[in-house]
Formats: C-alpha cells, sequence, structure tokens
C-alpha cells in the first residue's frame, strides 16, 4: 500500500540562522540550508555540530526534520526542534540569529507515503510530532483522511498543537499527569482513532516504549505502522555503527542494521522492540561473537 | 600567507608503498568509503582504511554501543562487519571500481584467522596495504589481547607476514594500554613488520549514574578522539626513536591539519583521521589541505622532509623565517 521510502542524499552546509523561536520546553530553529531543503522528505533528519571550533563536545547531535521550504518566500530554509537535555544542546538554544550553524543533512530514511488517499493516524510523542507535520501535510494534500495524537509526560513538553490543529483538524492530546488534555499514554487513545477513521496505516515518532506500543495497537488493528526511532547516534551518515537495532528483513532474518541510514523510519512490525538493547541469538553473525 | 596555493610535494611511503598524499582514514571510522563518498571523492585520500574485517559476518555486541566523554568518545561496536567474502564482493569492489587506494585492516581470534584473512585478500588489485589489528581477545589465551603480549603479537604479524602477498606492505596496529610499546613494536619488527599503525584506542569504561550501571552494553570501550592525542604522539615518538627504520601511519585525536603535523614531526610518515569524521565528515580533506599549508607556512618543500624532525638536536632544528611570519 505504500511507496518506497526515499533515502536522503545529505550535504553539509554552512546554515545561517534565520530564526530561534522558543516554544513550551522546546526551542524552534530556522536556518538557510537550501542543500538540505532541496533533498527534504518528511522523516528526514539533520545532525548539527555543537560548542562551536574546538569545542570538547565531538559528536553531531540529530533532529528530525520540521519543515523545510525549498523555493518561494524564505527560500532554501529547513526547521528543526531542539529539546535542552544536555550541554551540546544548551549551547544550541543559546544561540541567536545571524549565527551559523554546520548541519548535515537530510539523513536517514522518509516515511514511505500511501499511493493513494489512505486514512491516516499520527502519533507523536513529545518533540517527535514535529516530523509528523510535514507528514500530515503531504497526507492531507493527496486527499487522506488524518488525526493525530499528541502525547507528553506533561502540557509544556507537548510541540506542535495548534499546528496539527490547523493542519488536519481532529488532533487528540494526553499528558501523563493530566495538566493538558486526556490523562493517559498517547497509545491508550490510538485504538479509538483507528476505528473512529477507519485508518489504514499509523504513522509515528517518539520514545523508544510509545514507538513499542503503538506497534502492538496496530499490530492488534490488523494495520501497518511506519515509526521514525530516536536511537543514540554518533556519526548520522552510517560509518560509526552505534544506533543498530535489532530488524527482521525481508528474507525473514534478523540484523543489527543502522538507524541512521537504513531508517530512522522503519515497519514498526519488522523491529524487535522486546529485543532492543540485547544481542539476540538469532541476529545475523551473534554466532561469530563468542569470545570477544 | 599570501593566499597563493602551497606547493608541497605531499607524496609519502608506507614501505614500498608510494602514496600521494599522507592523510587516510582510520579502520572503523570510514566504514568502506562509501558513506564518506557523499562528501568527498574518496580517491582523493592518500587511502581508505576499512573497519576491520574478519572471516565470519559479525552482529557486534549489544546497544549501547557509545558514549560521549570530554574531547573523545568510548565505543564499543565489537567489529560488527559482512565477514570477509561479503566485504571483497562489495566493499573492496566498490573502492576497486572508485579508484580508491585501500588498506584493508585484519582482525581475528587466532593466529590462523589472521593468515586465511590474508590468504584471501591476496591478489585483489584494490588491496594496497594490510593493516593488521591485534587489539583483539586471542581465543587461545583466555581472551587475552593479543596486542598487549609481545610474544603473541609477533606470532601473528610473522604468521600474516609469510602468508600475504610479499608486494603488500603489512603493518600492526598497536595498543597503547601496555607498559613498554617499544617492547612491542620490536617483537612485530622482529617477525617481519613493514611499519606500525599507531595508536588504537585505550580501554575506558563509563558509568551512567542514572542507571548506576556501566554505559556501554559491553561494559568496557575504546577511548578515542582529541583526549587520546597526547598519548598518540608519545608512541609515535617513542617508536619512532626505537624504530627509526620502519615507517609509522599515526592516528589518535587528528582533527586539524596542525594535529596531523605534530604526527608528522614525531615521526609518522602519514596520518589517519578517525573520530574526527564523526562530527565532520569532510574532516580528512580538510586536514589534508590544512597539513599541506602548515608545512608550506615552516618552509617545508615536501612532507617527507618533516617526517620525525621534532627528534633532530635544537642545533639541526631549522626555524624556517616562514614559520616566525606564521607564528607571529
Amino acid at each position: 500500500m505504500t511507496a518506497d521510502t526515499v533515502v536522503s542524499k545529505p550535504v553539509q552546509e554552512t546554515a545561517e540562522i534565520f530564526s530561534v523561536q522558543k516554544i513550551g520546553e522546546y526551542v524552534q530553529f530556522t536556518v538557510v540550508a537550501p542543500g538540505i531543503a532541496a533533498g527534504f522528505q518528511p522523516g528526514h533528519f539533520v545532525a548539527v555540530a555543537v560548542g562551536g571550533d574546538n569545542t570538547s563536545m565531538l559528536l553531531r547531535r540529530a533532529f528530525a526534520l520540521y519543515g523545510a521550504t525549498p523555493t518561494g518566500q524564505f527560500a532554501g530554509t529547513i526547521q528543526f526542534v531542539v529539546a535542552e537535555h544536555g550541554p551540546g544542546t544548551r549551547w544550541l538554544t543559546q544561540r541567536s540569529v545571524g549565527e551559523t550553524l554546520d548541519v548535515v543533512g537530510p539523513l536517514g530514511t522518509s516515511f514511505p507515503l500511501p499511493s493513494g488517499p489512505s486514512p491516516a493516524v499520527l502519533v507523536g510523542g513529545g518533540y517527535g510530532s514535529a516530523p509528523l507535520i510535514p507528514l500530515a501535510r503531504e497526507l492531507v494534500a493527496a486527499g487522506s483522511p488524518v488525526e493525530i495524537l499528541l502525547g507528553a509526560a506533561t502540557g509544556s513538553r507537548l510541540f506542535g498543537e495548534l499546528v496539527a490543529k490547523r493542519t488536519v483538524g481532529a488532533v487528540t492530546v494526553t499528558t501523563d499527569d493530566g495538566s493538558a488534555g486526556v490523562r493517559g499514554r498517547v497509545a491508550d487513545v490510538l485504538p479509538d482513532a483507528i476505528e473512529r477513521i477507519g485508518a489504514e496505516v499509523v504513522y509515528a515518532c517518539g520514545p523508544m516504549p510509545m514507538l513499542r506500543a503503538v506497534s502492538e495497537v496496530a499490530r492488534a488493528h490488523a494495520i501497518q505502522a511506519q515509526v521514525a526511532v530516536e536511537e543514540a547516534m554518533a556519526c548520522g551518515i552510517g560509518v560509526c555503527m552505534t544506533c543498530v537495532l535489532p530488524v527482521r528483513g525481508d528474507d525473514g532474518r534478523s540484523r543489527f542494521v543502522r538507524s541512521c541510514v537504513d531508517g530512522p523510519v522503519f515497519a514498526a512490525d519488522r523491529v524487535r522492540w522486546e529485543d532492543v538493547g540485547t544481542l539476540p541469538a538469532d541476529v545475523m553473525g551473534a554466532d561469530a561473537m563468542g569470545g570477544h | 600567507m599570501d593566499g597563493v596555493r602551497p606547493m608541497v610535494d605531499m607524496t609519502t611511503q608506507l614501505a614500498t608503498l608510494t602514496l600521494p598524499n599522507p592523510v587516510l582514514t582510520a579502520s572503523g571510522c570510514a566504514a568502506a568509503g562509501r558513506e564518506l563518498h557523499q562528501f568527498f571523492d574518496v580517491a582523493a585520500l592518500g587511502a581508505v582504511v576499512t573497519k576491520s574485517i574478519m572471516m565470519r559476518p559479525r552482529s557486534g555486541r549489544a546497544t549501547p554501543r557509545m558514549a560521549e566523554t570530554p574531547s573523545g568518545m568510548l565505543n564499543s561496536i565489537g567489529l560488527q562487519g559482512p565477514g570477509i567474502d561479503a566485504f571483497i564482493d562489495t566493499d573492496l569492489a566498490w573502492l576497486a571500481e572508485h579508484g580508491a587506494r585501500t588498506v584493508v585492516s585484519i582482525a581475528g581470534g587466532h593466529t590462523d584467522e589472521y593468515v586465511e584473512l590474508a590468504r584471501r585478500l591476496n591478489g585483489h588489485p584494490a588491496v594496497s596495504m594490510l593493516e593488521v589489528n591485534i587489539s583483539c581477545p586471542n581465543v587461545e589465551s583466555r581472551g587475552q589481547v593479543f596486542a598487549c603480549d609481545a610474544i603473541a603479537s609477533s606470532r601473528v604479524i610473522g604468521a600474516v607476514r609469510r602468508a600475504a602477498d610479499p608486494s603488500l606492505p603489512v603493518f600492526a596496529k598497536l595498543s597503547p594500554d601496555v607498559t613498554d610499546i617499544t617492547l612491542i613494536a620490536r617483537a612485530c619488527a622482529d617477525a617481519g613488520a613493514d611499519g606500525f599503525s599507531l595508536i588504537n584506542t585505550l580501554l575506558g569504561m563509563v558509568i551512567d549514574t542514572d542507571t548506576m550501571a556501566p554505559a556501554l552494553g559491553g561494559g568496557t570501550g575504546g577511548l578515542s578522539g582529541p583526549a587520546i592525542r597526547p598519548v598518540a604522539v608519545r608512541c609515535v615518538w617513542q617508536v619512532r626513536r626505537a624504530l627509526p627504520h620502519l615507517p609509522i601511519l599515526g592516528m589518535g585525536g587528528i582533527r586539524s591539519g596542525l594535529d596531523a603535523l605534530q604526527f608528522v614531526l614525531a615521526g609518522a610518515s602519514a596520518v589517519s583521521v578517525g573520530t574526527a569524521v564523526f562530527g565532520d565528515p569532510s574532516a580528512p580533506v580538510r586536514v589534508l589541505a590544512e597539513l599541506e599549508q602548515a608545512l608550506d607556512d615552516r618552509g617545508f618543500a615536501a612532507l617527507a622532509d618533516a617526517v620525525g624532525y621534532a627528534h633532530r638536536r635544537p642545533a639541526d632544528r631549522l626555524v624556517p623565517e616562514a614559520a616566525e611570519v606564521a607564528a607571529g
């Protein structure tokens, strides 16, 4: 039912910051990066250098793209959303308009799109909603009925509620503490949403436990889920092998695959959620690991 | 500097191998070149050093596999790889097709595995040199790392040297986690090593204070990046002093041309850029351009003249005018 994912062709750009906007606990960046904007598809991400020249922080930080404007007014810009949770992301959130960032992108796989109109539920956890907004726009433009579910631990960690409502109308919010929307987990409200619109596909982005729960709900409804993972990575371009997940291939065999180039978007039923963080004995090449 | 492109002879010699320039990738930091080719032409490098390959396909270890540390990173990948057959069919074929000179890093659990890997690579047109990763546990010696034992190191290197095509230089990649690296280097030299790759990662550990357990799935990991650069420069210096007739490929925390120059002055004939690639995928070509400029600024007409220059006695160490200008 879905067309192929678009594998990105990344470029490295020195991107001038066009705007920095604080939204709840997040900071939304718009930067001038025409090469990245030109190749953007929903689901792609960027890897941003932090700390400036001679920094002690060597590794890039990865952020899902929230949007790109390849042509027209403010042409060649991309948008991404940063959550501050360490010295690297803190450095980023302290940048101001006119400064430049070293950005590599677009990276990874995109969300595969239905070949025709197809009812879809989009599920975002925290700022995992960011890549779902441009996806929602594409689905709506193709005539697909779309509902968006947004969940977070607390109200200030929700992202994109207003723009989600503008884009699709039907938006349900959940928070763990009940400070906004329905109290509870976002996957709890997914079965109703699937049934309401007769969804044929679920798209999701957020923390691993949420993606696993979404995957289980989709399976119970016998529909496909396409999920974007947020795995820790060092390079983002496929050389370091740190961001691997156990994933079943077309041949039925499981492999450790890189979430940066083989993902971040995976068919949820291919990811072995219960085995993430372990070395399952039947993963290809696990038998050669003795002694090391 | 006056904006004129520097004109330094950057060719270098690693035993019998001549390279057009001295900047290579580092094993495990460039996969097999294909991903970096999106950012620059891999044939423009001195050579691509491929991720250590073993006989069989390997899954690698459980995640988490990486932790960022001050000016470095700790990794515990566990040599995830496709195995030698798929490597030759896919990765080496791609490198050959793209005209990249290739240094193949080989790894094994016992001496026979290294020997078999060397045999499989004999005669392949893309292979310019073998780098023998001996920082692996020896399954026949209760997991003792080859590189931490002079006898085990020399056995592997001697066996690979005898098995490999005589025209291919065999470099021993040594671990800094030893009491005296020159003892290991000398044992490898006696066994027939044509040169040394210095250094492999340092063994390290990070404890996650939230989970109160080791941050990496594998417990310990290899520390790399600028944090280890002074250790690496020291190792290059010591081995150069002990065995001045053997060439050294230096690596460990290089992220600028001046970093690379330190290794060259300490005695490295070429350098590998490793962890820096994770932060800056075009780092190898940038380091090459910066190194050429740095040599030019110091009045060197050829890279070869700078190799080991820091070992000269003060009276023989000319400070070129250009260097004073650059420093001023």
